[in-house]
């Protein structure tokens, strides 16, 4: 690390010679630890899944969510820190709750994600602030339809038909690029983001995992909901059976 | 309250109106006369009661004008900033809720009824009403001002679904001249306001030209000197 | 009162300058836009609540499709009489409580109860600070084998009871409730005993209209009725010829 004895990566509020923001980057850093999250875009609707490291096996089963939602029609995945990852969560549902008590409507994806960007970038301009050491990934359904962003500790945010971050977004990304998105039912593509999960997890090298899956579409009613245990358990089966296809092919 | 009475803060407001909207089947039009009284005295005889909030959404103002004056500029400011923001017009919805918000957090303070009317791409054709206590309600047509009460008969059986433009622009003619021939506080012409997804179009229905009804006549120069 | 009576604006060097006028703040004064009764019973599987559709302006019925009964979450339903606007504030109120409840995914959801309290809280809340809600409301619904039915006014008096109503209601339906009701009416008497209280206020309710809705709140959920007409009956003697044996202007 380039960095490290420069003196310039201990405030955010001073960059280096170069022009980097040091702070920015080791947050990302927190990041790209985390255990994987996967986001697509189907043709109706959004499906997120996080591979959710578990620490300890005395972890009760379902806690420490890293999937919540912002609204009816919204909803966030998180990689990297959980704890800032709900901070990050509580400021998007209080805009949220805010344009609908002024607006009367639900608020755009897109705005939702432009106020939550604004907000994760405030971090970066205060020397007595840290960058959220969290990405989130954002899924809606407005009038517009099923929408995917990214947020980024950076304050950047993107749309995006498929988004992988953390430990395995590489491999995760080329999985994705191999789906055929646009025709694909959120039915299916919990299956295939089940499928990537656990290829990319490693399981002689990482810790265990829980499968965190959410999906926004029409059959959920447009409303962003935990994906149903029997559809769950199901793109599990296949996806640890298809796990172990590819090591009898190996 | 001898020398230094306060009456000027009670007196009576202005603006007794005929206002109205109608949803049809490709957008919406707005109806108003043009009578502004202090009192007895007509102040303006050709106000514009019908104003505009963003390009597509207009409000129909009664009661204090002031009052109305001052929620629809607090409305087309926040419109305004609301529309650059999210880069698209605002929906008739939300123009609603915008005014409900002002008129039912002020309650204690104003004294208008509102209708908001608009088109958006969701929804095409949607009219709002926002009488008095800042209740919204979306309605196929609404009416408004002290002229409304001389209307409620009339629409409740010349209202019908599905028209076209051209017949409901007719029925708020028909409906505002109706109540202006009536309603003291209501006269001088009618305004229109059609909005769909074309545009505005404002039309103007000068006094002399309106239908006349029970007991009025027309226009007639006088022919024989008084002396005859 | 002797002295002079100062007002907004006067000279500022007046002895007066720029004291307030004396007097309390008023807030809401009266309603405007109104609902009429609600009326609602228990009956064997759970909760039946009524109400017209008007929505009156002082004597004129200015609107008449107002919904004045209302889902909120999965068990309850709230029924208002009184000032529409405030009712659909206190609606944006429950909506947002909902929906947080919601939002925490734990398997639970809100009881009538809890919404009734939570009303109650409101309700007296806002009475005390002088700017009351000008609502009586019904609140219903069936949790956990439990049938639930209570009341809280604009003052914030709440009470639970068999059958319940507002406004004209207490005075026109109740007493048919005390003499017909009982605890294991089936859906139709229940329906039944409505529509005659709902017929009487018709009759005797100058804000009452013929139009009305019946909703119905069991443990399979919530069926509120599309708004229907009541029948009526003009056809005694007496109302066609009412001077015979009678002469007179009356």
């Amino acid at each position: 690390m380039s960095s490290i004895g420069t003196g310039y990566d201990l405030s955010v509020t001073t960059f280096s010679p170069d022009g980097r923001v040091f702070q920015i980057e080791y947050a990302t850093k927190a990041i790209d630890n985390s255990g994987t999250v996967v986001g697509i875009k189907c043709k109706d609707g959004v499906v997120m899944g996080v591979e959710k490291l578990i620490a300890s096996k005395m972890l009760l089963e379902g806690s420490n969510r890293r999937i919540h939602s912002v609204d009816r029609h919204a909803g966030m995945a998180i990689a990297g820190l959980a704890a800032d990852g709900r901070q990050i969560v509580a400021r998007a549902r209080a805009e949220a709750a805010n344009y609908l008590t002024f607006y009367g409507e639900q608020i755009p994806t897109e705005e939702l994600c432009n106020r939550v960007a604004y907000y994760v970038h405030l971090c970066t301009l205060y020397w007595w602030l840290r960058p959220y050491g969290s990405a989130a990934i954002l899924a809606g359904y407005d009038r517009d339809g099923p929408q995917l962003y990214m947020i980024e500790p950076s304050g950047v945010a993107y749309r995006y038909f498929g988004a992988a971050v953390g430990k395995g977004r590489q491999a995760a990304k080329t999985e994705i690029e191999k789906l055929k998105l646009d025709q694909m039912t959120c039915r299916e593509g919990v299956i295939a983001v089940a499928k990537i999960i656990y290829s990319v997890h490693d399981e002689a090298k990482d810790k265990a995992f829980e499968l965190e899956m959410s999906w926004i579409c029409d059959e959920s009613n447009r409303e962003h909901q935990r994906v149903p245990a029997d559809l769950l358990a199901e793109a599990k089966a296949i996806a640890k059976a298809a796990q172990e296809e590819d090591m009898d092919a190996d | 309250m001898e020398e230094f009475g306060c009456e000027w803060n009670d007196a009576p407001h202005s603006m007794g109106t005929t206002i109205m909207a109608v949803q049809y089947e490709g957008g919406v039009i707005l109806g108003a006369d043009s009578r502004t009284t202090t009192g007895a005295y007509v102040a303006n005889r050709a106000s514009d009661k019908i104003t505009e909030l963003t390009d597509n959404v207009y409000i129909c103002r009664s009661g204090s004008a002031a009052d109305s004056q001052i929620v629809s500029d607090y409305s087309r400011y926040f419109l305004n900033q609301h529309t650059i923001q999210l880069g698209r017009d605002a929906t008739v919805k939300t123009a609603a809720n915008i005014v409900r918000e002002l008129s039912y957090g002020n309650k204690s303070f104003l004294e208008c009824g509102l209708i908001v009317a608009g088109w958006d791409k969701y929804e095409n054709g949607s009219v709002y009403s926002i009488p008095l206590g800042g209740t919204i309600l979306r309605l196929p047509f609404s009416t408004g001002g002290s002229g409304s009460s001389y209307l409620y008969g009339f629409l409740d059986q010349a209202w019908k679904d599905g028209m076209n433009k051209e017949e409901a622009e007719a029925l708020v003619v028909k409906a505002v001249s109706l109540a202006m021939a009536r309603d003291g506080s209501s006269g001088g012409v009618v305004r229109t306001v059609i909005i769909d997804s074309s545009g505005v179009t404002r039309n103007f229905y000068p006094g002399d030209k309106l239908p006349l009804y029970y007991e009025e006549i027309p226009y007639r120069p006088t022919v024989e000197p008084m002396s005859a | 009162m002797t002295g002079k009576q100062p007002y907004v604006g006067q000279a500022l060097d007046s002895p007066h300058a720029f004291t307030l006028a004396p007097g309390p703040t008023k807030h809401t004064q009266y309603p405007y836009v109104t609902g009429t009764s609600v009326l609602g019973i228990k009956y064997k599987d759970g909760v039946l609540i009524a109400a017209d559709t008007a929505g009156s302006y002082g004597s004129t019925v200015r609107y008449k499709s107002v919904e004045r009964l209302k889902t909120c979450g999965k068990h309850c339903l709230i029924g208002a009489s009184g000032e529409i606007s405030d009712f659909q504030q206190i609606l944006s109120y429950v909506d947002k409580l909902i929906l947080n409840d919601y939002m925490w995914d734990d398997g639970n959801n809100l009881s009538p109860r809890d919404i009734h309290n939570y009303l109650t809280r409101i309700m007296y809340n806002k009475r005390n600070s002088f700017d009351p809600l000008w609502n009586t409301l019904v609140i219903g619904g069936v949790k956990n084998g439990e049938k639930y039915l209570g009341v809280v006014t604009m003052i914030g008096v709440h009470y639970e009871d068999n059958h319940v109503a507002s406004g004209f209601g207490n005075h026109l339906a109740r007493p048919i409730f005390r003499d017909e009701w009982h605890e294991n009416m089936t859906l139709e008497e229940g329906i039944q005993l409505l529509e005659k209280a709902l017929t009487v206020l018709f009759y005797r309710d100058r804000s009452a209209i013929n139009k009305v809705q019946v909703a119905n709140i069991t443990a399979e959920g919530i069926n509120i009725s599309e708004p229907y007409a009541l029948k009526t009956n003009w056809d005694y003697k007496a109302f066609k010829n009412p001077t015979a044996g009678a002469v007179g202007s009356w």
